[in-house]
């Protein structure tokens, strides 16, 4: 969007740089997906066919053997055919995702709103939560595995495990944003403790929750397809140990496909969230 | 007009005194204020900065208490913050997630009652902001923020609206056109109105009484009547009684500097 049509913000400082905001902002929002005029559309589209197309010709070209990388014509029509086969995997990979997702940020977004009500006990577990952070939690599958077995469980902890600390991590940076006057006006109005949670705390965390929620699903959505790597006989990430264990390439790369696709949609959805309930920071 | 002295006031200062405990030991903030604000009476407190202005203010709102001494509304002692008492802050801070008709509602949601939407239907009128209900904040000028910021102070109907340098950040031009629409609203409903500001001009134009602070630790150094009639037009702001008294305010303001530069530069000569 360009910036000469755009109502003039006031009292604001320029963009970029300047908010204290750790990790991540919200740039994510405010700029990224979203072709706006149709010159846009049109050229998006011409370079698209333009890549794709010129990657099916010069695969044709020099003749490159299917188990070395086939061609988008054959990813497709590979995604067409064994998708009924897929299905179900792609259902047992979203039932995980949700299942850990759903735990880890409930747990993650709990202990950010009370943890940094106390900043005392925020400095003590503050190098925890780094750790946290940090380990790869894929690292955990194989102990998981030995004492869960194969089933869901290993997996739905393992998500959680990655998701709630991306969470928890950013939601802290949101809580942490007090604005002494904004909370000053509500106690001014007599308001409690938990009102001043509720109508100023939180929806001043808003921004860097869903930014926490955003980066949590897509470390979630990695580690489901890890965890369903390492062992298990279902799910996406099972999928593609045994396509390619079989060289069957066009069905590997159809399900790399449906993974990038997932990952968009999780972005997507955020951010269409974010636009809604947090674009007065965006 | 009737002194505010002769009938009890509406807001009592009593030796009021405030001590910070900050890292680098005790700051005295506020040392014995006595000031006795009249009912619908405007009182602007003027002083130089730091000299605890914002501390007594926040202290009439019961924001904070005092170290010692007392804030009495209508002879009982404020403890906490009042639903008497409405405040205008720095930066009309508004909260920039609600759009200005969510803003105005946000005292009632805190309070879990209703609104008097008539009344701020009217409020609203007086200061143009009609039509402006779905405007976020960011989408509003520095000057509309701040009327914004009135609408809510006033939509409770307060009896004490206490105002923190409510216009410092903005131009001369719409700063000067605040003030004359808070005479207006102060015209049209009379209110007891604490005002808070670093500009003399503004404490004559708006007030029955400009009270100047020392330098920390506040206490009352003088009070000035200001005996202009109602509304003030610029031919009474232009005239010569407004110019003397807001040079005798701003002397005394910085007075104490004056003195001492000279009396240093007589050094240097001799």
């Amino acid at each position: 969007m360009s910036d000469a049509d755009a109502i003039p913000e006031f009292r604001k400082a320029g963009s970029g740089g300047s908010d204290k905001v750790s990790l991540t902002n919200l740039s994510a929002f405010s700029s990224g997906i979203g072709a706006t005029t149709r010159r846009e559309v049109i050229a998006i589209i011409a370079v698209a066919v333009i890549v794709i197309g010129g990657i099916e010709i010069a695969l044709r070209a020099f003749a490159v053997p299917e188990y070395i990388m086939p061609t988008p014509s054959a990813i497709i029509a590979a995604l067409f055919t064994e998708f009924p086969l897929i299905a179900p995997h792609l259902g047992h990979t979203l039932f995980q995702l949700v299942c850990g997702f759903a735990i880890g940020s409930t747990v993650g977004l709990i202990l950010a709103a009370t943890i940094t009500q106390f900043p005392f006990v925020e400095k003590i577990v503050a190098p925890y939560i780094l750790i946290l952070v940090t380990t790869p939690m894929l690292a955990l599958v194989p102990l998981l595995i030995l004492n869960f077995g194969f089933g869901y469980t290993p997996r739905i902890i393992a998500v959680a495990l990655a998701s709630g600390p991306m969470v928890m991590i950013n939601a802290a940076t949101g809580f942490r944003r007090v604005d002494s006057a904004k909370i000053a006006l509500a106690r001014s109005y007599g308001a409690s403790t938990l009102q001043i949670f509720w109508k100023v705390r939180a929806p001043m965390a808003l921004p860097m929750i869903l930014v926490g929620l955003m980066i949590g699903a897509i470390f979630g959505l990695l580690t489901t397809v890890g965890a369903e790597m390492v062992g298990g006989g279902f799910g996406l990430g099972n999928r593609l140990t045994s396509y390619s264990s079989m060289i069957q390439m066009p069905q590997f790369f159809a399900v790399v496909l449906i993974l990038s696709i997932l990952g968009i949609l999780i972005y997507v959805t955020f951010f269409l969230i974010g636009k809604k309930w947090a674009s007065w920071e965006a | 007009m009737k002194s505010p002295r002769a009938e009890p006031a509406k807001l009592g200062i009593h030796a009021a005194t405030k001590v910070y405990q900050t890292a680098s030991g005790d700051l005295l903030a506020l040392d014995g204020c006595e000031l006795a604000i009249g009912k619908n009476e405007i009182v602007s407190i003027v002083g130089p900065s730091g000299c605890g202005k914002t501390t007594l203010l926040w202290s009439m709102s019961g924001l904070h208490r005092l170290t010692s001494g007392q804030i009495t509304l209508d002879g009982e002692p404020i403890t906490g913050p009042h639903p008497d008492i409405s405040l205008v802050f720095q930066d009309a801070n508004l909260l920039p997630w609600r759009n200005l008709d969510a803003n105005i509602n946000f005292p009632f949601e805190i309070k879990g009652t209703r609104p008097d939407r008539a009344w701020i239907e009217h409020l609203l009128h007086q200061v143009g902001l009609e039509g402006f209900g779905g405007k976020y904040p960011r989408e509003l000028s520095g000057g509309m923020q701040q009327r914004a910021a009135m609408v809510r102070a006033l939509s409770l109907k307060p009896s004490v609206l206490l105002m923190d340098e409510p216009f410092g950040a903005l131009d001369s031009f719409t700063r000067e056109e605040m003030n004359r629409l808070v005479e207006d609203i102060w015209l049209d409903s009379p209110t007891t109105i604490v005002f808070i500001t670093h500009s003399v001009e503004e404490a004559v134009f708006l007030s029955d009484r400009v009270v100047v602070l020392t330098p920390r630790p506040g206490k009352v150094a003088s009070e000035y009547r200001v005996p202009f009639e109602r509304p003030r037009t610029l031919e009474i702001m232009a005239t010569r009684e407004v110019f003397d008294l807001t040079n005798a305010i701003k002397m005394d303001i910085v007075g104490g500097r004056v003195r001492k530069e000279r009396s240093r530069t007589a050094e240097a000569a001799a």
